[in-house]
């Protein structure tokens, strides 16, 4: 017999990876649903469809002029941030466009834009039409406005929204792919079967993990090479360490659905778990948008949730291009719950 | 002569409202080489004891040895000897029958190819198919198949044959019948006696977690009193005859009178049935239907606990 027939950990890892390949439910809810969500999402909050520019007009010199002007027109939502917030919101896409009055420059302001992002685009425009418009005394000169860029990409809804979908896929990977599976091998006297023979614990425990881990690479991969393909959106932080991060979530989320199934006996239970898991993060970890747009009194409890970590974690790196180890508490956090959940899991794991 | 199994008042009671006592002290040994039965009736503690054997079930209180080994200090030696099929398990569908068996296979250090053990169970034509689409039949001998690839000395079956077609029950009952022929131990539960009969040299018939009985099908059955029975019944129009009066006819070893019909348990039907032939006449007795066969286990069973081993009543033919 060859080494792959008589390995019980390929057995059982193959055997993984073939059912869920042959599944072809599990294959889309994986891997097709968070793409449709992706695409959806991403192509939906493209064009502000109520035509509302938000502009931020910041400096000084003839701050007032262009002010007045841009009050004309009702389309455009001013804000004057007094400090130097204004990058960040132009980052985060909290407004489209920056006005910087500044005497210095030929036409007395610059603008700044973000150039990935449709509405920033039209934004300027818009601004330009109504700074250099008719009802402009002094005759605009030829050569219009100075326009800055802003460095660095990730201020776009899709930039925001892929590390969420991301920890979302690792999140619901790990539930169902440790605590569906098991629960259901469990129901099938699969397991009883399984220890009735001389196949050893640990074998039976590694090929989950590692069916789960090769499924998380898969995962990540493609939904960052769709993201790069079809949206343009570049990780701002090492690769490495979004995969290092990556892994540490599915952990995380391996050992939560490992404690799902551990004592669970019927569908209906474990189904029932899993949604108490995993609604509440849906809803408030940060998914679809900021986690800290909640209430200030929720946040404590809304931090606390892994996936709230993960998806700070992803995005620290994606965004700002951060370490991952500035997220110390987050990474902390997510091996807190890998491990702790593991080893209870383990503990009260009904095997029979 | 060594034991396959030895187990000695063997006691399980699941707690609950109210708790079960699933087992209340049952003794068994098991012979090497020999195909053993469990036989009872549902709820009798066939599945409780069985899973006790196998390790899968710590009992409340008793001793278990397998293959002269104890669960305890040995488990890994005795699950590497072992073969077991559960009562009900359902393989993972989407895997093919050649997967499946290939990956118990992988968890035995030694044991047959599992083409081999494939093609045992008659399963040759249906390797490349995926479980889902296999008979009820076909996925009990895919269940055999797996739990004969590890080679093993012991093998347990609970219920294999229960729900098949009587092809399907043959087929199995061969696959059973040449695994025992090469030397090795089978314990199985059945509630068919039938099957208990083709396949068992011996048989335990359990009911309420007791062994009520236990022999060879033959001797069990001579233990009711005589073999063969005779089942008559009379014309509506005829007096009733007494039990006492037709104890006392040559060969028959008891009678029992239920309404209109008669049942007498004989050891010899030549001698018995001219004798009742002529009592009848005598007395002026019209007969409506008679009938004479071998006793059954199940026969066994009704005279054990006056109840009946399975509702449908068909069986017993
Ligand atoms: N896990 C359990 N918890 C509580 N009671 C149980 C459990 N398993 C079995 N029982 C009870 O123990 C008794 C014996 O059950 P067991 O499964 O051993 O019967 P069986 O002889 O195998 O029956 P069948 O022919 O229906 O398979 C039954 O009354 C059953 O209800
Ligand atoms: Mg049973």
């Amino acid at each position: 017999m060859s080494w792959r027939e008589s390995s019980p950990l390929w057995q059982l890892v193959m055997s993984r990876i073939r059912l869920f390949l042959r599944e072809p439910s599990a294959v889309f809810w994986v891997y097709g649903f968070p793409l449709l969500m992706l695409v959806a999402l991403g192509t939906a909050f493209r064009d502000d469809p109520q035509e509302r520019i938000m502009v931020d007009v910041v400096g000084s010199g003839n701050r007032e002029t262009v002010l007045e002007r841009l009050r004309r027109e009702s389309r455009f939502q001013i804000a004057t941030p007094a400090d130097d917030g204004w990058r960040k919101r132009l980052q985060y896409g909290k407004t489209d466009l920056v006005v910087e009055a500044d005497a210095a420059t030929p036409v007395g302001y610059r603008l700044w834009e973000e150039p990935r992002r449709a509405e920033s685009r039209l934004a300027r425009y818009a601004v330009e039409a109504a700074l250099n418009g008719p009802a402009t005394s002094t005759p605009g000169p030829a050569s219009g406005p100075e326009v800055r860029r802003l460095e660095g990409a990730g201020s776009r809804y899709i930039d925001f929204l892929l590390p969420g979908m991301i920890g979302m896929g690792l999140m619901g990977g790990g539930v169902w792919g440790v605590g569906f599976v098991l629960a259901d091998m469990r129901v099938r006297k699969l397991l009883k079967l399984f220890i009735a023979t001389p196949m050893r614990r640990g074998d039976f425990l590694a090929s989950i993990l590692i069916s789960r881990v090769t499924f998380t690479v898969l995962d990540v991969v493609f939904l960052i090479a769709v993201g790069a393909w079809v949206f343009d959106v570049r990780c701002q932080g090492s690769y490495l360490e979004l995969g290092l991060a990556s892994l540490m979530g599915a952990a995380c989320f391996a050992g939560i659905g490992l404690l799902i199934a551990s004592r669970a006996q019927t569908i209906e239970t474990v189904s029932g778990l899993m949604n108490l898991v995993l609604l509440p993060m849906w809803v408030f970890s940060g998914v679809f948008f900021s986690s800290e747009r909640f209430p200030a009194a929720i946040q404590p409890v809304v931090n606390l949730l892994p996936l709230t970590a993960l998806n700070q974690l992803l995005r620290g790196i994606m965004l700002e291009g951060a370490s991952m180890f500035a997220f110390w508490p987050q990474l902390l956090l997510l091996a807190g719950y890998g491990v702790g959940t593991f080893f209870v899991a383990l503990k009260i794991f009904r095997w029979r | 002569m060594s034991h396959a199994i030895v187990c000695r008042e063997l006691v399980k009671h699941y707690p609950g409202k109210p708790p079960v006592e699933a087992v209340r002290g049952l003794d068994l040994e098991v012979r090497e080489g020999e195909c053993f039965g469990l036989l009872g009736p549902n709820g009798a503690g066939k599945t409780t004891t069985l899973e006790i054997l196998e390790g899968l079930l710590d009992p409340t209180s008793g001793d278990v040895r397998i293959l002269d080994r104890e669960w305890r200090t040995h488990e890994q030696e005795i699950r590497e000897a072992i073969g077991i099929s559960l009562q009900e398990t359902r393989f993972s569908d989407k895997l093919t029958v050649a997967e499946t068996v290939r990956m118990f296979r992988s968890f035995y250090r030694a044991g047959m190819a599992p083409a081999e053990a494939v093609d045992v169970v008659s399963l040759e034509e249906k390797a490349d198919a995926y479980v889902v689409q296999l008979s009820g039949g076909q996925r009990q001998r895919l269940a055999v198949a797996c739990a004969i690839v590890g080679d093993p000395r012991l093998l347990f079956l609970d219920e294999p044959t229960t729900g098949l077609d009587p092809q399907s029950r043959r087929q199995l009952w061969d696959i059973v019948n040449s695994f025992r022929s090469s030397g090795r131990t089978v314990m199985l539960t059945t509630h068919a006696m039938d099957e208990a009969e083709r396949l068992c040299d011996r048989v335990a018939i359990v009911d309420h977690g007791r062994v009520i009985a236990l022999g060879t099908p033959s001797q069990l059955i001579g233990q009711i009193g005589g073999e063969h029975l005779i089942d008559f019944s009379l014309m509506e129009t005829s007096q009733p005859l007494s039990e006492d009066q037709l104890q006392r006819l040559p060969s028959v070893r008891s009678a029992h009178a239920n309404g209109g019909t008669y049942r007498l348990a004989v050891d010899k039907p030549h001698v018995a049935l001219p004798a009742l032939l002529a009592c009848l006449q005598d007395e002026g007795r019209e007969l409506s239907h008679l009938t004479t066969r071998h006793g059954t286990l199940e026969d066994v069973f009704l005279s054990l606990t006056g109840r009946r081993l399975t509702e449908d009543a068909d069986v017993v033919a």
